[in-house]
């Protein structure tokens, strides 16, 4: 039996729904970040896929740069986390709607 | 061979990308996390990506989880989070979200469709490694967004800094800090 590219995009895209349901049914803050990183990664193998099946360096390149934009990402958002945990101890998603600390 | 691998290696990522989504310790969150994303790697080492394994081992397995796991710490790891969902129709629209996508998924699964130009960018090595050609394409074509994503780093970590850094002046004594916060915490008017 061969492994076509269509078996990796139809996990990536498995990977990218569980990512996005768990990022609406979680309320921690990490979690949902996480499920995000998630997402990220099922597009990183969708990139890879089709570079793989269209012959081409472009999508693996590409990959490259969504890492690098992930890790800014993480960066500031954590932070962002930090700084809103140390007002208020203990709080979900649902506790930050307004746009005061 | 290859089917063999590529099964056993989506069972593990599917069940730890469940499991991220389950876990009720954000500390068991993390390390499936770090599961999902290992075994995505090995999807990367069989389609010819083997720089981008080496990468995704790195930095999103090991740097960006240790990250996670250095704030989780910081926070505190024994907070219990509540399950009940306070906006009414968040959990059935979240869950027909998920179907949603799964039907289309299996819409799409039915054929080979990968359209479009091949090799727009120089062709991949099938065997020997394709190190040398993605590094060849990203200081080349990719040569401004390579220096674009240095910018970015920069911006990111000052960010990240100014963000974590504790307002104002720094405070000498916890207890003075904790005072602070105390004084926040009155000072706030309740959430209407």
């Amino acid at each position: 039996m061969t492994i076509t590219g269509n078996y990796y995009l139809v996990l990536a895209a498995l990977l990218f729904g569980i990512g996005a349901v768990g990022l609406l049914l979680r309320r921690n803050v990490l979690v949902m970040f996480m499920c995000v990183e998630l997402m990220l990664n099922a597009v990183n193998l969708t990139f890879v896929t089709f570079a793989h099946m269209l012959n081409d360096r472009g999508g693996q390149a590409i990959v490259f740069f969504t890492l690098v934009v992930a890790a800014a990402e993480v960066a500031v958002g954590l932070a962002i986390i930090v700084a809103i945990f140390r007002r208020r101890r203990g709080a979900t998603a649902d506790d930050v709607r307004l746009l005061r600390g | 061979m290859t089917a063999v691998v590529f099964f056993v290696f989506a069972a593990i990522a599917l069940t730890g990308a469940v499991g991220v989504v389950l876990a009720r310790n954000p500390v068991h969150s993390a390390l499936l996390l770090v599961v999902c994303l290992v075994s995505v790697g090995v999807f990367f080492l069989q389609q010819e990506a083997q720089l981008l394994f080496a990468v995704q081992i790195i930095v999103y397995a090991s740097a960006i989880v240790v990250l996670f796991l250095f704030v989780i710490m910081l926070l505190g790891v024994d907070r219990q989070e509540q399950w009940a969902e306070p906006i009414r129709f968040q959990r059935p629209a979240a869950i027909t979200l998920g179907v949603v996508i799964l039907a289309e998924i299996i819409l799409l699964g039915g054929g080979t469709w990968a359209t479009g130009a091949h090799s727009t960018r120089g062709a991949l090595e099938r065997h020997g490694g394709n190190i040398r050609p993605v590094a060849q394409v990203l200081f080349t074509d990719f040569l401004w967004p390579f220096e674009l994503t240095a910018a970015l780093l920069v911006i990111a970590v000052v960010g990240a800094v100014v963000l974590a850094r504790r307002s104002g002046q720094p405070v000498e004594f916890a207890d003075e800090l904790e005072a602070r916060a105390a004084a926040d915490e009155r000072d706030e008017e309740p959430v209407p």
